[in-house]
């Protein structure tokens, strides 16, 4: 059943050749179902490869397929081969398994583009690439599929590229990528310099031999590109833009699976983070570092996908707080749980946007709870998973990586605790401002905005058809506010959204702390004595899951106060400077990219006038004015030609004579 | 009487450089282009010479070729002079100076 697993990548690779070819002639709706099918196919294949992995023994785990040798070159041999072990497989399975949702939703919410079949082009060729990334038994086979999800993720993000912000989004998430697979690049190099191979097998176990300073290096260059693709400190500026592309985008690749490659990475070179301890307390602090830097700055954002996108972010510090904490299965789990939790979430928001006639903006909503039932329902139950109260999935890993960094360092705890804080804040805030309170969109004043949106007549209750994805403000196509009533999504989009809510819910299951800690137990021959274990007994284990689950409440009863009750003026706990993140983009603009503009305006005017052209001037003119002095010489008079050559020849004849005396 | 081999060269020489000269100091075209034949019989008279004293047909041979392109050279040369006089009458091979750079 092993030998399956090729299949795995090469369905979404078909869908994705077939919808190049005979993507527009498939169309809407029929395009986005054959991309359904192709990732439910991998999806079953996954599930099939899995039992037969289940059935062996716990070392006997990995499964190497080589499909053909790639690159020879000397000493230099890298295959097309795919790793099966219970990491692989388990990324496998969710990406693959969410993907399948994920698609499904994206059939409803992108009917009616006119881009249709292009969408799912690039979502399957995301989906090969992911999963080549996941399976592949090599660093180099890894770092194809992860240039691969990078280049979809640009796509993808600036899918709409008409609107300005789409474009600069999508080249702005790209370039920021490029700083980090810079990083992933020099340590494949480093890696091949220090053990000869770039095979995970068995070059992992043999870099987990090598000095301390070189796994040092590696673990860090590795970790730059894990930050790059996992949106970290500081490279983590590309993601809150990344929400210009299409929902399910975010969903898919923004949230649940691409920007968990950099954490799947650092999980799958652990050998080389227990060879480098220093390198793991420097992840921890990063990862908990943004995990809190970001949720600040999720309290006080307006629009709902930005909450979101800075809420992903906070979320993968954590799972790198577990990676640094040596909690590789607690990452792992976060990364599970998380992949349902936010694409649940990502979805929800994308029905409620749709529902809301493409409106984002969270203070013009409130009440949508009677108007979008299912979307609603489903939303909340994602909110208490990722808020973490018990006994939803969210609560369980997160509580593990607490445990697990309170054994590394209590200063990681705490701030982690805060973080865990503030996520609830920022949840419960949302979901306020969002389902409940006044129904603002019925009379909040919309500035006026050019009538450059797409002129869309009014919707249909129900009809998905109608969503103008392309307008940058197709709400306000709608002239008069309060003209028009939030529905509920099609029944594509809701189903999707059940499926996510109950695995959200029931996520937890995975790995139990009193149910003997299944996924650990499954993940550990992967590790090794690599993984920390915690040797707290059960009853500090209840009283930090007790702390973790008070934090959270204290969160949700603050945001609660504030925006359900009034307590205090909404202004004051946003100010202008967590609305604008920080600052940090304007900081970025100052030192890098004003220096960088100043260096190219002086190359452009100074260099290359001077040098540059200079040096192609100086050559024309020195052969031109060498040309002056030579042409004399050609007086155009035959007889001085004549004496020329006369005196020539008697200079011949007379060095000739002199040599030969 | 036989007469030695190195009198024929002097003559050859003696020729050449009246050609030579005559080249050099002498402005009607038609003139310059006699000393140009001078020289390059000069030289035949040289090939054959030497061609009889070391008893090598290689150098007659040589005159052949030297006959041939000579007349080539007096057809094209010819022409040429004859379409300058065409243009200008009298002139001077020093009034013909279209090349100067």
């Amino acid at each position: 059943m092993l030998q399956a697993v090729w299949l795995i990548p090469a369905l979404p690779l078909t869908g994705f050749l077939v919808l190049l070819i005979a993507g527009k002639r498939l169309g809407d709706p029929r395009a986005g179902w054959l991309a359904t099918a192709m990732m439910g196919a991998a999806f079953l294949t996954t599930v099939v490869v899995f039992f037969g992995l289940v059935g062996r023994h716990g070392e006997e785990r990995v499964f190497t397929q080589t499909i053909y040798t790639w690159i020879a070159s000397g000493s230099f041999h890298v295959d097309v081969a795919f790793l099966v072990d219970p990491l692989s497989i388990t990324m496998a399975l969710f990406v693959t398994g969410v993907g399948t949702l994920i698609h499904l939703y994206a059939v409803g919410y992108m009917h009616g583009d006119e881009k249709f079949p292009k969408f799912f082009v690039y979502l399957n060729l995301f989906a090969f690439s992911m999963l080549m990334l996941v399976l592949s038994a090599n660093f180099l086979l890894t770092f194809l599929g992860w240039e691969g999800v990078g280049a979809c993720s640009y796509f993808l993000i600036s899918f709409w590229f008409d609107r300005p912000t789409a474009a600069s989004a999508g080249k702005k998430a790209f370039i920021t990528n490029r700083i980090g697979d810079f990083g992933f690049m020099i340590a494949m190099f480093l890696i091949f310099a220090t053990v000869g191979t770039l095979d995970y097998v068995p070059g992992l176990a043999a870099l987990g031999r090598a000095p301390e300073y070189t796994a040092s290096a590696i673990g860090l260059l590795l970790f730059l590109g894990a930050a790059g693709k996992s949106a970290q400190l500081p490279l983590y500026v590309w993601l809150p833009d990344a929400m210009e592309g299409p929902t399910p985008v975010s969903a898919l690749i923004h949230a649940a699976t691409m920007v968990t490659a950099g954490v799947f990475l650092m999980v799958r070179v652990n050998p080389v983070l227990a060879a480098a301890p220093d390198v793991g307390t420097f992840i921890a602090w990063v990862g908990v570092l943004t995990a809190l830097f970001a949720a600040t700055i999720a309290c006080a954002q307006n629009d709902i996908k930005k909450v979101l996108a800075y809420s992903t972010i906070s979320q993968l510090g954590y799972m790198f707080l577990a990676v640094g904490a040596g909690a590789y299965s607690a990452a792992i789990f976060h990364m599970v749980t998380h992949a349902f939790f936010k694409a649940l979430l990502f979805l929800g928001a994308g029905s409620v946007i749709h529902g809301m006639h493409d409106e984002q903006d969270m203070k013009r909503m409130g009440g949508l709870r009677k108007l979008l039932p299912v979307t609603s329902a489903t939303f909340i139950v994602g909110w208490l998973a990722i808020a973490g109260v018990p006994p939803f999935s969210g609560f369980w890993s997160k509580d593990d990586i607490l445990l697990n960094a309170f054994d590394k360092s209590p200063a990681l705890w705490a701030v982690g605790l805060l973080t865990a804080l503030l996520t609830a804040y920022y949840m419960t805030r949302q979901v306020i401002l969002v389902f409940y309170g006044d129904e603002k969109w019925k009379t909040a004043a919309r500035p006026e905005t050019p009538a450059e949106a797409h002129a869309e007549p009014e919707h249909e209750p129900v009809a998905a058809g109608a969503h103008g994805g392309g307008s940058p403000d197709p709400a306000a196509a709608h002239g008069a506010h309060g003209d028009f009533k939030p529905h509920e999504s099609p029944r594509i989009m809701t189903i999707p959204l059940v499926i996510l809510a109950v695995l959200a819910a029931f996520g937890g299951l995975l790995n139990l702390p009193f149910g003997g800690t299944p996924l650990e137990h499954w993940l550990e021959p992967v590790f090794g004595e690599n993984l920390r274990h915690v040797t707290s007994s059960g009853g500090s284990k209840v009283v930090f899951a007790t702390l973790a689950f008070a934090a959270a409440v204290f969160g949700g009863l603050v945001a609660a106060a504030i925006y359900r009750r009034h307590r205090i003026a909404e202004a004051r706990v946003e100010p202008r400077i967590l609305q604008r993140a920080w600052l940090i983009d304007e900081l970025y603009q100052k030192v890098i990219a004003h220096p960088g503009q100043a260096l190219s305006q002086w190359l452009a005017s100074v260099f290359d006038a001077k040098v540059i052209d200079g040096a192609v001037n100086g050559v024309a003119s020195l052969v031109r004015a060498g040309g002056t002095r030579l042409r004399v010489v050609q007086s155009g008079f035959v007889r001085s030609y004549a004496l020329a050559v006369a005196l020539g020849a008697v200079g011949i004849l007379a060095f000739a004579l002199v040599r030969s005396l | 009487m036989k007469v030695p081999g190195a009198w024929y060269l002097a003559l050859a020489a003696a020729l050449f450089c009246i050609g030579a000269v005559g080249l050099l100091v002498r402005r009607n075209v038609l003139v310059m282009f006699m000393c140009v034949e001078l020289m390059l019989n000069a030289v035949n008279l040289t090939f054959v010479t030497f061609a009889r004293m070391l008893d090598d047909i290689g150098g007659q041979t040589a005159v052949f070729f030297v006959l041939v392109v000579a007349a080539a050279e007096v057809v094209v040369g010819l022409g040429i002079i004859v379409s300058i006089f065409r243009r200008r009458a009298g002139a001077t091979a020093d009034d013909i100076s279209f090349l100067k750079g």
